[in-house]
C-alpha cells in the first residue's frame, strides 16, 4: 500500500504558507471538529492514538496532558521549535512550508488542555521562519482561529512567538521554560514536572512542533487510519531527515519503523551514496542518540542482535523501540547523517565532542567538565598523540555523567555520553589502528607543535603578579597595580 | 588586616556605550502585555536592542534592567549565557558558518578556512573596516543544504568555496526577500555611527 504523506502534504504547493491555500486543501477542519468536542474527549482521543512526542524523548502526548491538575485557572502551552540538534531540520520544513498546520495543532492542543496562552519558542537563528510563522499567525488571528471566542465556542487562546538566542539546552523542556521566563536556559530539577509547575509557576505543557502538527490529521482522518500506520508501540507518520554525502539529502515522510537502509538507499528516499561510496557509520536519530555501523562491515548472520560484534547495523528500524536493541538511546529526532567510508572516524569524534562541550550549559559539574575533557581527549587522538587507555577513559567518563546514573539535572549529558561511547565501542578497531600507526614520540612532538610555550615555561613563581623582581606582592599593594 | 573591596568593574560614563532610544524603549514596552512577568520580556528586549545598536552595551543593559525592573546583573547574566548576543560591537554583517557534522562532511571546514583567508580574520573577529564579523555555529538546521552559512539573517545554502567571491561581492547578501514582520527589524537598522567607532573594533 502506497503511503500518502500528510505532514508534508503541503510542501511544494505554491503559496502553501497562506491561510487560503491551507484551507482550500482541507486545513482547519480538524480544529473545527475538535472545538465541537469536549476537551476531555480530545485528550482521550490523543491518548488512544498513542501519539508519542516527536522531539526526542518519545513520551506520549496524551499522557503528558493528563498530568495537568484538574482544578487550574491558567495553563500555558509551550511549543518547542528550538530545533538545534545536528543534523535535524524537519521542524524547519514545517515552519517554512506549512505554518498553519502547526497553528492548527496548537489550537487543538490548546483546546484539549484548556490553555490560555501558547508560546512558540523558536530558535534565534530561524529568522526567515519567524517572519513566515508570524505572518501566518496574523492571518489566523484575522480569520478568528486565535483570540477571544474562537469560532463561537467560547474558548479563548492567545499565541505569541518567543525567539530564543542560540542555546541547544533550551530545547530541554525546563530549560525552555527558564529561557521563556527571561533567565539563562538552565534546566530545572524535576519534580515538580512542568505539568504541575512550569512557566511562571503555572501548569504548562511543552510539545514539539511535529507532535502538534500530527494532531489535525488524527482528528480529520480518525483513529483507525492513525493506528494502521507504524509499528506496535510507535504509531503514525514521521518526518525523516537525511543529510551527508547522499544523492538526495532532504526530509521525507514515512510511517514509523522505516529501516535505515531504506532511508539511505530507497528510491523514494536518499537514493544511495554519492560516488557509490560505502557507509561507515550512521547517526540515525540526531547525533545525541548514538551511532550505527554501516555497510562497510559484513552483514550479520540471522539470529539475535549483538552490538558488540562488528556487523552491519543498517537494518535498524526507526521507531521508538528498535534503536534500543542496537545500544542507542532512542529514536531521537529521526534525523540521520551518513558518514562515508573515507572519513576518518577521529574527525567525527572531535566534531561530536565539540558540539557537546560547546552546548553544555555548565550547571552540573560532571557534564560541564566531562564534555570538555572528552573534547580534549578527542583532539589529542586526532592530533596523533592518542593512547589506547584514552579509549577506556572516554568510556569511563561517559558512564559517569548522565541522568542514567542519576547525576545530572537534564538529559544533555546522556545525549553526549551515548554517541561518544558508541563511537568508541563500535569503531574501536579503527581507533586502535590509528593509534597504533602513530610515531612513538608522537605525544611529545604534538605538544611541542601545538603548544611550544608549555616547554618554555619557567618554574611558576606563585602568583602571576610577581613581576617585581620575582617577589610576591603584599595584599596591600594590590590596589596599586 | 582588614578587607578592602576593590571595585574594578565600575565603568566610567564615557565607556558605557550607546543607550536605548525612545522608539526602542517603546517597542520593548509593547511586548509587556504578552507575558505575565516583566522579566520574561528580557529576551525580546535584548533582540530589539541588538537589532538597533548592533550589540548590547553596558548602558543598554542598565536601561533594560530599569525598564524590566530587574537588577542589571540579571540582564548581564542572560546576555552572557546566550551565544546570539554580543557584548562588544560587531561588524555590519555577521557571517555564521555552520560546523555541524553534516556540513563538516561536505566541506564546511574548507569553507571556514577560505572565509578566514578572504576576510583576513579569525573566528570571533571583525574586519578592520567593520563590515564583516566571522562566527561559527553548531548547527543552523540547514543540513540538507550543507554546507551552509548565515549572513545576518540570510541563509546561504550549498556554499562552495568558489561561490564565496560572488556572495561577498553582493551588497544585499544579508537581505531576506520576503514580507517581514515589523516585530523584529533587520539587524543594524537604526544603529548610530558612533556605536561602530566607539571601540574601534
Amino acid at each position: 500500500m502506497a503511503f500518502e504523506p500528510v505532514l508534508m502534504r503541503n510542501v511544494g504547493v505554491p503559496n502553501s504558507t497562506s491561510i487560503a491555500v491551507y484551507k482550500a486543501r482541507g486545513g482547519y477542519q480538524g480544529a473545527e471538529k475538535a472545538l465541537k468536542m469536549k476537551p476531555e474527549e480530545v485528550v482521550e482521543l490523543v491518548r488512544r492514538a498513542n501519539l508519542r512526542g516527536r522531539g526526542g524523548a518519545g513520551f506520549p502526548a496524551g499522557v503528558k496532558w493528563g498530568f495537568l491538575p484538574p482544578k487550574r485557572q491558567v495553563t500555558y502551552l509551550c511549543v518547542n521549535a528550538d530545533e538545534s540538534e545536528p543534523p535535524t531540520f524537519c521542524n524547519r520544513i514545517t515552519l517554512e512550508h506549512d505554518p498553519h498546520m502547526l497553528l492548527e495543532g496548537i489550537l487543538i492542543a490548546g483546546y484539549a488542555t484548556r490553555t490560555t496562552v501558547a508560546y512558540i519558542y523558536m530558535r534565534g537563528e530561524f529568522m526567515e521562519q519567524f517572519h513566515i510563522v508570524q505572518r501566518a499567525l496574523d492571518e489566523a488571528y484575522a480569520a478568528g482561529y486565535f483570540g477571544k471566542n474562537i469560532l463561537g465556542s467560547g474558548y479563548d487562546l492567545e499565541c505569541y512567538i518567543h525567539r530564543g538566542a542560540g542555546a541547544y539546552v533550551c530545547g530541554e523542556e525546563t530549560g525552555l521554560i527558564e529561557s521563556l521566563e527571561g533567565k539563562r536556559g538552565w534546566p530545572r530539577i524535576k519534580p515538580p514536572f512542568p505539568a504541575i509547575e512550569g512557566v511562571f509557576r503555572q501548569p504548562t505543557v511543552v510539545n514539539n512542533v511535529e507532535t502538534l502538527a500530527c494532531l489535525p490529521h488524527i482528528l480529520t482522518r480518525g483513529l483507525e487510519w492513525w493506528l494502521s500506520l507504524g509499528t506496535e508501540h510507535s504509531k503514525g507518520p514521521k518526518m525523516y531527515c537525511i543529510s551527508g554525502p547522499v544523492n538526495r539529502p532532504g526530509c521525507y515522510e514515512a510511517p514509523l519503523g522505516l529501516p535505515v537502509r531504506e532511508l539511505i538507499y530507497g528510491r523514494d528516499f536518499a537514493q544511495g551514496m554519492r560516488d557509490g561510496r560505502k557507509v561507515k557509520a550512521v547517526f540515525p536519530g540526531g547525533i545525541s542518540m548514538g551511532v550505527l555501523r554501516g555497510d562497510l562491515f559484513p552483514r550479520a548472520p540471522q539470529g539475535p542482535i549483538d552490538p558488540a560484534q562488528d556487523y552491519d547495523e543498517l537494518d535498524c528500524r526507526l521507531d521508538f523501540d528498535d534503536p534500543r536493541r542496537y545500544g542507542l538511546l532512542g529514536l531521537g529526532t529521526a534525523a540521520a547523517v551518513v558518514v562515508p567510508e573515507d572519513v576518518d572516524i577521529r574527525a567525527v569524534l572531535v566534531n561530536v565532542t565539540r558540539f557537546f562541550a560547546h552546548e553544555s550549559c555548565g550547571q552540573c559539574t560532571q557534564c560541564r567538565e566531562g564534555t570538555a575533557w572528552m573534547h580534549k581527549i578527542a583532539r589529542r587522538i586526532q592530533a596523533g598523540a592518542g593512547r589506547l587507555c584514552d579509549l577506556d577513559l572516554l568510556v569511563e567518563i561517559t558512564e559517569n555523567m548522565g541522568m542514567m546514573p542519576g547525576l545530572s539535572i537534564c538529559g544533555l549529558p546522556d545525549g553526549a555520553a551515548y554517541p561518544i561511547r558508541l563511537l568508541v565501542q563500535k569503531f574501536r578497531r579503527e581507533f586502535e589502528q590509528r593509534i597504533g600507526a602513530q610515531a612513538p614520540d608522537a605525544a611529545v612532538r604534538t605538544i611541542k607543535t601545538l603548544n611550544p610555550a608549555a616547554y618554555a615555561l619557567p618554574i611558576l613563581h606563585g602568583r602571576a603578579r610577581a613581576h617585581r623582581g620575582g617577589t610576591l606582592l603584599a595584599p596591600e599593594e594590590f590596589a596599586e597595580v | 588586616m582588614s578587607w578592602r573591596a576593590i571595585d574594578r568593574k565600575v565603568l566610567p560614563e564615557d565607556k558605557l556605550g550607546p543607550g536605548l532610544s525612545a522608539a526602542v524603549k517603546e517597542k520593548i514596552r509593547s511586548f509587556f502585555p504578552r507575558y505575565p512577568t516583566r522579566r520574561a520580556v528580557l529576551l525580546p528586549a535584548l533582540h530589539i536592542t541588538q537589532d538597533a545598536l548592533g550589540y548590547i552595551s553596558p548602558r543598554a543593559m542598565r536601561e533594560i534592567a530599569e525598564l524590566l525592573e530587574l537588577p542589571p546583573a540579571a540582564v548581564m547574566d542572560v546576555v552572557t549565557f546566550y551565544t546570539h548576543f554580543w557584548t562588544h560591537p560587531r561588524g555590519r554583517k555577521v557571517i555564521t558558518v555552520c560546523r555541524s557534522i553534516s556540513c563538516e562532511l561536505l566541506g564546511g571546514n574548507e569553507l571556514l578556512e577560505a572565509l578566514k583567508q578572504k576576510l583576513g580574520i579569525d573566528e570571533h573577529q571583525t574586519t578592520p573596516d567593520g563590515e564583516y564579523s566571522l562566527m561559527t555555529e553548531e548547527c543552523l538546521a540547514g543540513c540538507d543544504h550543507a554546507p551552509c552559512m548565515l549572513i545576518n539573517e540570510k541563509l546561504h545554502k550549498r556554499v562552495r568555496v568558489e561561490d564565496l567571491d560572488r556572495i561577498l561581492a553582493d551588497p544585499h547578501n544579508d537581505r531576506l526577500d520576503m514580507p517581514r514582520s515589523d516585530l523584529f527589524d533587520a539587524p543594524g537598522s537604526e544603529r548610530p555611527a558612533a556605536a561602530r567607532e566607539h571601540h574601534g573594533v
